[in-house]
């Protein structure tokens, strides 16, 4: 009881702009939701309740879907925990660290809110238990939310948050959400992967709350008025597993391309499903024989080796429309010049011009060694910029917010390394949290767009580790609560296992997002200038020759040599011709 | 001195020899701003142009091919030393004094020795090194089809192909020069509009 009273205090003022934090619900979707489902769940005994908690619905919901929390325990969505196997790193939530909340250890009830669970508040959360997986939490239709700081569940009772806010939220009327579950939605990928880094479009860029009802300007798959595509359209789940992750990117996928269902009401067992879906036309008999391959691909689970939230998994790897000759005339159409690029760009370096453009911005700098500072009665404040929006907060440090960001683009592989707190790292340079591989000559490579994050963030000045904070769940120690460094750090490491030694500096970091979401219609995509030009957006990649960026400046000058003394060599020639003719005339 | 008039450029060629003409003045525009050298049209519309262009010459090409082989017109382009002293010395002196020009051409032999020798380094080197380049850079998204991204890199093939670019514009401003060496200013001009050429 103590606990949950130091729970609900600590939650005053915290910074968490979720949809989460709302005082009302949003509406549940109206009672059959179009899924052409075979069972209606409303009309369930079992889900008329009551249920005194999530872990009550979920052994409910397991008595139909045996298999249904197995699934879901296999992935990382529950694990939060994946070994690269490539370098044998051990990578998820649960290790890494970033430049934005840092890391979740000593902060789980606050953090994992996030997991797909019930109850991870410290580290003796019980992994095998079925009856902790969350269903509702990515099934929901409406009016649940988990609560930063319950640790997963939901509010039960009644409560007023953020506390002494005198805004409540309602209790969550559990059998309700669990008689008009659905499939997955924009929303509720969303509710997680929206507030990433703590707050509305944080950390991605190019995942906010601007996506849960687009237009097709913002983005042309799941704009309402475009494909209306939810997360799972493209992230196409099988058991529970889902496609398509930043831990473990495909950044090349030359391949053409591999048939799934369409939402907008066509059968999707048909290959107009796919190929009717845009502007864009895929030659005929390849498309064919290509779909035709999927079918083995998509229908059984087990063979799926290719990852098919690829933009080529649809569009396939030579997307534009070939012009006259098909190709026998060489790069003479724009399609087929775009195609050309295919092997050098990836999709998003085109067609996604700009992130953070639904009007939500996004965290581009943060600056972790001013927070802490209070105002001249020890009390602490928050900086507004004009707009309104927090720059400055004593829990959190400077921000710098950005909103239509024109991406940094990198050569990437698909290969990510990250610094892990147990890394020793070099203070005198900027610290790279995370290192995206690849070069010009890897086959696997293509020019990607990033958001290239900055950050200050505390290390140990004698191990010469990035540290982990004490941060978000109320007590004498944390941050957001206290205010003092020196606490928060001995916590923060003792909760991680990690050595400290006491003394805490900061270093400036940097971390790479890949920007893959916000596809703009194709009017958008960026023009050949924009990179074809002496001061282009790919000024600083390496290893390719772009023409109009590019040249010989030694042929150049010999060349322009050549053409002017050409010009003045006839020059002087027809004036001596001039001269002598006056003369002998 | 009495002015005779040959019939010295058939109608194809001189349709050959000004469209040419065109394209490779379009091309050297064009081509030099997808160079990055300035901006006219901005660098989509010139690349698109470019392309466009360069197939256009591929089709005017194939007809002159087709047309110097079957009249033997092909044959003008043979290099020979005879004259070339006389005409090296008409061009830095003589040209000056009003000497009488050394060469007279006929209908067999309408090109002077140093026009034989220039169009022939256009026909053999300059041309062929933008052609090759051209259609490499034509063809880049077919190279790994094709198997020569191991052996080719995109940075040479333009460097040759700009070098061939630079020659071509400088044999461009010494020819339309040497266009007004004939017994009057625009003697030679006419002569490719009308087909007659006049000579002393």
């Amino acid at each position: 009881m103590r606990l949950k009273c130091l729970i609900l205090s600590g939650l005053a003022g915290m910074l968490f702009a979720a949809g989460q934090a709302a005082t009302a619900w949003p509406d549940i979707q109206t009672a059959t939701v179009a899924t052409n489902s075979t069972a209606d769940h409303t009309r369930f005994k079992a889900l008329q309740g009551p249920f005194a908690s999530g872990e009550a619905v979920t052994q409910t919901c397991l008595e139909c879907h045996t298999e249904a929390a197995k699934q879901v325990m296999a992935t990382r969505h529950w694990t939060w925990d994946y070994v690269n196997p490539v370098t044998g790193q051990h990578l998820g939530k649960k290790t890494m660290l970033n430049s934005f909340c840092i890391a979740d250890r000593s902060n789980e009830a606050f953090c994992n809110a996030c997991h797909v669970g019930y109850g991870w508040k410290d580290d003796q959360f019980d992994f095998s238990s079925e009856k902790n997986v969350d269903c509702l939490v990515c099934h929901n239709t409406g009016q649940y939310a988990k609560i930063p700081g319950l640790a997963g569940h939901p509010a039960y009772q009644r409560m007023e948050y953020p506390p002494h806010s005198g805004k409540f939220i309602e209790a969550v009327d559990l059998p309700k959400v669990a008689r008009h579950i659905g499939k997955t939605s924009r929303a509720t990928c969303g509710a997680c992967h929206f507030y990433g880094g703590g707050g509305d479009g944080v950390k991605h860029g190019d995942l906010d709350s601007s996506l849960k009802n687009p237009d097709r300007q913002l983005d042309v798959h799941m704009g309402e008025d475009g494909g209306n595509f939810t997360c799972a359209t493209c992230h196409q789940t099988e058991g529970h597993r889902i496609a398509g992750s930043r831990v473990a990117p495909t950044a090349a996928d030359p391949h053409g391309a591999i048939l799934r269902g369409e939402k907008a009401g066509h059968d999707p067992a048909t290959c107009a499903a796919c190929h009717k879906a845009g502007s864009y036309r895929i030659a005929g008999s390849r498309a064919a024989s290509t779909a035709a391959d999927s079918h083995d691909t998509l229908l059984s689970g087990e063979k799926i080796s290719r990852n098919p939230a690829t933009c080529q998994a649809c569009h396939g790897d030579q997307p534009h429309q070939p012009g006259l000759g098909a190709g026998l005339m060489g790069t003479l159409a724009l399609g087929d010049r775009l195609n050309a690029h295919t092997r050098t760009l990836a999709c998003q370096t085109c067609h996604i011009p700009a992130f953070a453009r639904g009007g939500v911005p996004t965290k581009m700098v943060w600056d972790w060694s001013t927070a802490g500072t209070l105002d001249a009665n020890g009390k602490p404040f928050q900086k507004k910029d004009e707009r309104g929006r927090v720059i400055f907060d004593s829990k959190k440090g400077d921000f710098r917010l950005g909103e239509n960001v024109e991406p940094d683009y990198v050569w990437f592989n698909g290969k990510v390394d990250y610094t892990l707190k147990s890394d020793r790292i070099d203070p005198s340079h900027t610290v790279q949290i995370n290192t995206f591989h690849g070069d010009a000559g890897d086959p696997d490579a293509r020019i990607w767009p990033v958001k290239r994050f900055r950050g200050k963030q505390p290390y140990d000045l004698e191990y010469l580790t990035l540290l982990v904070p004490h941060t978000a769940t109320p007590d004498d120690t944390a941050l957001w609560f206290n205010f003092d460094w020196d606490k928060a750090l001995a916590a923060g490491t003792a909760a991680a296992g990690q050595p400290y030694s006491g003394k805490y500096g900061f270093v400036e970091t940097e971390m790479l997002w890949p920007i893959t979401h916000m596809v703009a219609p194709g009017e958008q995509a960026l023009g050949c200038a924009e990179c074809h030009s002496r001061s282009g957006r790919l000024n600083d990649i390496q290893g390719v020759y772009l023409p109009s960026r590019d040249n010989n400046k030694w042929l150049d000058v010999a060349g322009w040599t050549l053409a002017l003394l050409t010009l003045i060599g006839v020059l002087i020639h027809g004036g001596i011709r001039i001269l002598t003719r006056k003369k002998g005339g | 001195m009495a002015v005779e008039r040959i019939y010295v450029f058939k109608r194809f060629e001189r349709f050959w020899h000004w469209a040419q003409a065109t394209l490779i003045i379009l091309m050297l525009i064009t081509g030099f701003e997808v160079h990055g050298a300035y901006n006219l049209l901005g660098f989509e519309q010139a690349a698109n142009y470019h392309s466009i262009l360069a197939w256009a010459l591929v089709g005017l090409w194939v007809f002159a091919i087709f047309w110097h082989f079957t009249t033997g017109e092909w044959k003008q382009y043979i290099p020979t030393t005879e004259k070339i002293v006389a005409m090296v010395r008409f061009y830095s002196t003589g040209i000056f004094k009003g000497a009488p020009h050394p060469f007279r051409p006929t209908v067999l032999r309408k090109h002077n020795p140093l026009q034989r020798l220039a169009y022939l380094g256009v026909l053999l080197l300059i041309g062929p090194l933008l052609w090759l380049t051209g259609w490499l850079y034509l063809f880049y998204g077919s190279w790994q089809a094709w198997g020569l991204s191991d052996y080719l890199s995109l940075e040479w093939v333009a460097f040759f192909h700009t070098a061939g670019a630079f020659m071509m514009l400088a044999f461009l401003i010494g020819h339309v020069y040497l266009t007004t060496t004939g017994h009057t200013p625009t003697a030679h001009i006419r002569a490719m509009i009308t087909g007659w050429e006049e000579v002393d």
